[in-house]
């Protein structure tokens, strides 16, 4: 170990700008961890102790700002949007790198869209979703509102991810599979689907982050009501809005951090079942 | 008698010829080999037999491919040639899954449901590709921890499994130990009685120890198909006599 040390002092005495390298690297890297551990450190400490049996209640009053409504309206959200955008972004993308011809300008159009798509702060978003399903289509502050913005949003996610996941198939699956004849429908859906799984399913968990993270395209589409939306039609609010309507009314500073603290936990869970099935998956596939 | 028959077929790539009309039989129950330096065009004569080259949208064809004395590329269904005219890989290319499913793969996609006949098929093809005894106790196991030459003998059994008539190989020992290269070496001369085989090789010795007929390619055209014990001993174009004496190449 000393050693080893000592060899590498003096490497560095002989070469400078690779010291210099080193510790730009170093510091780069030391500065990223450091900066999330900070955030979720202070987060902990703030809204730890403020997570009391209280903050659990089914209903929230305005003498106690319970979290559950909107932990149930955020699930309500996330499933929901994730139903209508999943299917379509997997089907366009496969269309895109299996089907389409890829010089075509019509795929052009596709792939420059959803990468404009992909750019668009998401007030636009909230902005759209409010004058085209709120008012124009008469869907009001609601679960379908709110769902149908967020899949907008997370569209091009799903399709960028399930796109690359497809491209990085080897051409040689293909070869084979199309060689035994095997159809092109039987190819990609038997053998090149299975093998894409694991980096479609990071695409789903990526966009499912962007949708527990997301405010500023539901406020005015989901709206901000405080209880559970007994139907889709009805308006409520996401864990992230919530906290924004805590800090912005400025009565429920504590309740607003133990709110965080919820929502980093279940970003957390997500990320790790996530890891896990990508990890079984990966695991049959390469033995 | 001819299984295949190959007539003024000619391929180009976007405005590149990339053979030129070329025309040769091969031989029921007969190992053909085609040999020739990178770019000579050998390895897309052979996808032309089961029109793997349909997958490049660049590509063009004028010609006759004869299957039987039957068009391939007229009024066929390509699923069913490729059903009857198998191929194997230059990399071993198994599927990500168990080794019983890649064999079934095939079996599977012509409608057998029956997982007993599958069982029997999965066996009688490893058994065919000699690769049985090495596998037969890991069957759920993933293919792709096989090693590089049973992966290859696992992708010969995969396209033996539909009873396939012609197999064709795409110098399929390119990428592997000279031992795995033997054991398929072998392996095609057993097949033989059964099927037409047509291998690309870059390697002579192979050509030469295994191949009924060769055909030699220069620059996309056919210039030398004979026996393979005479265009070796006896070249009549210098071209291939240059070739095969290692001159160029």
């Amino acid at each position: 170990m000393l050693s080893s040390i000592k060899n590498r002092i003096s490497y560095f005495k002989k070469r400078p700008v690779a010291l210099i390298l080193f510790l730009i690297t170093w510091s780069a890297a030391i500065t990223t961890v450091l900066a999330i551990a900070f955030i979720i450190a202070y987060i902990l400490a703030k809204g730890l102790p403020h997570i009391t049996p209280s903050l659990f209640e089914f209903k929230y009053t305005s003498e106690n700002a319970s979290l559950t409504p909107a932990l149930i309206t955020t699930l309500y959200i996330t499933l929901f949007s994730l139903l209508l955008a999943v299917p379509l972004g997997i089907f366009s993308a496969i269309y895109l790198v299996e089907y389409s011809k890829q010089k075509s300008p019509l795929v052009k159009l596709i792939r420059t869209t959803t990468e404009v798509l992909a750019g668009i702060p998401s007030i636009v978003f909230g902005l759209f979703g409010y004058l085209i399903f709120v008012i124009f289509l008469k869907l009001g502050y609601s679960v379908i509102s709110g769902s149908l913005t967020l899949a907008i949003i997370i569209l091009p996610v799903i399709i960028r991810s399930t796109e690359e996941a497809l491209l990085s198939v080897p051409i040689s699956y293909r070869e084979a599979g199309f060689g035994l004849g095997a159809g092109k429908l039987r190819t990609v859906f038997k053998v090149i689907i299975p093998s894409a799984l694991p980096g479609i399913f990071s695409g789903i968990v990526l966009s499912s982050g962007r949708i527990l993270g997301e405010t500023a395209a539901l406020i005015y589409t989901l709206g901000t009501a405080s209880g559970v939306p007994k139907t889709f039609l009805k308006g409520g609010r996401t864990l992230a809005v919530h906290m924004y309507a805590l800090l912005n009314e400025g009565l429920y500073y504590n309740q607003a951090y133990a709110t965080a603290v919820i929502l980093l936990l279940l970003v957390l869970i997500i990320n790790s079942i996530s890891a896990f099935l990508v990890h079984l998956k990966t695991k049959k596939l390469k033995g | 008698m001819n299984k295949i028959s190959v007539k003024n077929l000619n391929l180009w790539y976007g405005n590149h010829n990339v053979l030129k009309n070329i025309s040769l039989d091969l031989p029921k129950n007969q190992i053909t080999a085609f040999i020739g330096p990178s770019g000579c065009g050998k390895s897309t004569l052979l996808k032309c037999l089961n029109r793997m080259n349909d997958l490049n949208e660049e590509c063009r064809i004028t010609g006759e491919v004869l299957l039987d004395g039957k068009s391939i590329y007229h009024n066929t269904d390509v699923d069913t040639l490729r059903r009857r005219v198998g191929m194997v890989f230059q990399k071993p290319n198994p599927f990500p899954m168990s080794v019983f499913d890649n064999i079934a793969f095939g079996p599977r996609t012509h409608g057998i449901r029956n997982k007993e006949k599958l069982c029997e098929i999965v066996e009688s093809s490893l058994k065919s590709a000699a690769i049985w005894d090495e596998v037969k106790d890991n069957l759920k196991k993933s293919a792709l921890a096989l090693s590089g030459g049973q992966q290859q003998r696992l992708c010969i059994a995969r396209a033996l499994a539909i009873k396939p008539e012609v197999i064709l190989m795409d110098e399929p020992t390119s990428a592997l130990d000279p031992i795995s290269t033997h054991k398929i070496e072998e392996l095609a001369l057993k097949l033989k009685p059964d099927y037409t085989i047509v291998i690309v090789t870059h390697n002579m010795q192979q050509a030469a120890r295994i191949s009924d007929n060769t055909a030699f390619f220069l620059l996309g055209e056919a210039v030398e198909y004979s026996p393979t014990k005479e265009l070796f001993e006896n070249p009549k174009d210098t071209r291939t006599k240059d070739y095969i004496e290692g001159r160029f190449g």
